[in-house]
């Protein structure tokens, strides 16, 4: 009788197994941060791809064949990285990978990808990813430097040409200080005060009685929670009345509560996501933003955070490179390459083989300013 | 000339911040000899039980009794868990045991709250005072006027009540003390207590300005040690001063110098102090075996 039942229990494994798909599945793989300290990041990111996957499956697959994914989880740590993405390209022959969710983990993989010559799609911001262009390596998420180029292009708009800046002593804020230092004369603006504060720091107001000495046109400031929170409290107790910008560090609900009234007024630079509902319906991203929400609100019963945006532009660019390229890696690298007019969640994606990023400030970052404690998107 | 007012009252609300925490640092000392390392996590843990009720609704009177009760309750626990079962050891393990307690409150706070700062309400407003030239929120006045009660009345304690006394006797000779009929082991128990409630009120007073985070203990645990230092581990009024030293020190070389040299005043002062002056401006000019 047990003999029986595992002879049927083959034959039904035998089955199912072979083929309901005729064709051999396209194989990905992806390193995401789904625990650990960067799990905030990793986690909506391997929640969107697993729906993408599951709904393209769904629906019959890329050129007939299925996509099938392997995600392992890096942890957020650099050692753990490395091994994974071995794994990956070793043992799982994966075709192309989406991930790894942070600059310093993808940095550490970038040159096993270019050695085993495997297209990579980082979901992380840094700009030492895609400058110097490695030959293999992709990136989804918008660089710094389009945030300041938005920024700066506004206040050259509005006639603010003297600007001080206050950033926090980390990796975001100094990455941050640099791009801010290094774009402003290209927009007439003079930086007259260049401040830091500690990542800890319980009091702004010596470096902000400074800058209010140097009487600027705007201040700027460029850190993530809870600094900028106590920069622009600070900035009320001084009574100054200069227009603060702060970066898309702070995108964020939090940082409205932690600001409280003192938020009221700041401009940002955000994802369209933040504000996908009042953007005109001319956009080309509006309708996918609002069905991405939507689609994931419905799946996982929570809203989207911009990062699982990353996950999901990487995902549409993947499947532009399938659709032309099939299962030959060489072939998607350069598909990859060359994609152009990619409409994704943070921006219109145009690759070449000079920008491994493809996005620019005009569709990547919108601007927003806090009003009653809810974003409202500058038009 | 406003512009020294200013980074003179920013200086002394980071300092009377520093203070509270060095003091608490002292009063440990005074009764063990041991640097309680744990100190910054019971300023964070302060912060955090006051975030909890506020977002509660708790009114912040009662808010705030609660969480310096609690706190001092956790100083407690700590001391009963971990100091007492190993009393007969040296400072230095006690020390060591210190460290690791610090990381491990560390650790159950991040699971408990989380890593995202949570906000906590100002508790009278924040309409910004202007004095002479420069400007300062209620809550700067508030933990200015707190920190000196807080003082105030922890040297009425030490000088004008028995057990006060006995703490002071205690920590001037443990043996002599012990000779004269003092038990040793509640006082120890009451100066974690003691020192646990001080550096909570620290914490609570200053979460309106500063948020409350599972990691901010560990910065401003180290600024109080560099105020106690500064002022002489065993003196408390030392470490009073020392706090205030440090904090208008601190927003002198962010106004004046440059804000990226900020914290690095508080650690060189910390190094020159140990190397030139070990005893610190107040402490007891006493050699120690180490």
């Amino acid at each position: 009788m047990k003999r029986w039942l595992f002879v049927l229990l083959m034959a039904f494994f035998l089955v199912t197994s072979s083929s309901i798909w005729a064709a051999k599945p396209y194989k990905i793989g992806a390193l995401f941060s789904i625990t650990g300290p960067t799990s905030f990041i990793g986690e909506p990111e391997r929640n969107t791809l697993v729906m993408l996957v599951d709904e393209i499956n769904k629906a019959g697959g890329i050129n007939g064949h299925p996509v099938e994914v392997v995600i392992y989880d890096t942890e957020g740590e650099e050692t753990n990285a490395v091994k994974k993405v071995t794994k990956l390209i070793v043992q799982d022959k994966v075709l192309a990978i989406i991930g790894p969710s942070r600059t310093g983990t993808t940095l550490a993989v970038i040159p096993f990808v270019e050695r085993y010559k495997v297209p990579l799609i980082s979901c992380a911001a840094g700009i030492k990813i895609v400058e110097p262009v490695k030959a293999w390596v992709f990136k989804t998420a918008q660089s710094d430097r389009l945030a300041v180029k938005k920024i700066y292009a506004y206040c050259q708009a509005q006639g603010l040409k003297k600007i001080a800046i206050i950033t926090v002593s980390n990796g975001f804020g100094q990455s941050g200080r640099e791009q801010l230092k290094a774009l402003a004369k290209d927009y007439g603006i003079e930086i007259v005060a260049d401040e830091l504060f500690g990542p800890k720091d319980v009091d702004m107001t010596p470096q902000l009685t400074r800058i209010r000495a140097k009487n600027p046109d705007a201040v700027i400031c460029w850190g993530t929670n809870p600094g900028p929170a106590i920069v622009a409290k600070n900035m009320r107790q001084l009574g100054m009345k200069q227009q603060l910008f702060m970066s898309h560090g702070v995108a964020s609900k939090r940082f409205i509560k932690l600001a409280g009234e003192a938020a009221e007024g700041i401009i940002l630079p955000a994802g369209k996501i933040l504000v996908a509902a009042q953007l005109p319906d001319t956009d080309p991203q509006k309708k996918l933003l609002l069905s991405y929400i939507e689609r994931y609100k419905a799946r996982y019963g929570e809203e989207p955070s911009a990062f699982g945006g990353h996950a999901y532009d990487a995902f549409l660019l993947l499947k532009h490179a399938f659709q032309k390229a099939g299962a030959d890696r060489a072939k998607i690298r350069e598909a990859l390459e060359n994609a152009k007019g990619i409409v994704g969640i943070h921006g219109v994606f145009n690759m070449s083989p000079t920008d491994h990023n493809g996005l620019d400030e005009k569709t990547a970052f919108v601007l927003v300013r806090i009003k009653d404690g809810d974003w409202q998107l500058i038009k | 000339m406003g512009e020294i007012l200013q980074f003179l009252l920013s200086g002394l609300t980071s300092g009377a911040i520093y203070a509270l925490i060095a003091l608490g640092f002292t009063i440990i000392y005074n009764a063990t000899e041991v640097i309680n390392f744990a100190q910054g996590e019971f300023v964070m843990l302060g912060a955090m039980f006051m975030a909890t009720f506020c977002a509660h609704g708790l009114p912040i009177p009662l808010a705030f009794t609660l969480a310096v009760a609690l706190t001092a309750l956790a100083g407690i626990l700590v001391e009963r868990l971990t100091i007492y079962p190993a009393r007969n050891a040296s400072p230095i393990t006690l020390i060591i045991i210190t460290i690791g307690l610090s990381i491990l409150i560390k650790g159950l706070a991040m699971f408990m709250w989380g890593k995202n700062p949570l906000p906590v309400p100002s508790f009278i407003g924040e309409k910004p005072l202007r004095i002479g030239g420069a400007t300062v929120v209620p809550q700067s006045i508030l933990i200015l006027a707190m920190a000196v009660i807080a003082v105030w009345a922890m040297e009425i304690f030490f000088q004008k009540t028995l057990t006060g006394k006995a703490m002071r006797a205690c920590a001037a000779n443990r043996l002599a003390a012990r000779l004269l009929g003092i038990r040793v082991e509640p006082l120890v128990l009451l100066s974690f207590a003691l020192s646990a409630a001080l550096s909570a009120l620290a914490g609570v007073i200053i979460s309106p300005i500063t948020f409350a985070t599972y990691d901010m203990g560990t910065m401003l645990g180290l600024k109080g040690f560099s105020a106690a230092v500064l002022g002489g581990l065993t003196s408390s009024t030392g470490s009073v001063l020392g706090g205030f030293i440090l904090g208008i020190l601190e927003s002198l070389a962010a106004g004046y110098l440059s804000s990226a040299y900020k914290d690095a005043a508080a650690f060189i002062i910390l190094v020159l102090m140990l190397l030139l002056k070990p005893e610190g401006l107040f402490g007891k000019k006493e050699i120690k075996k180490l």
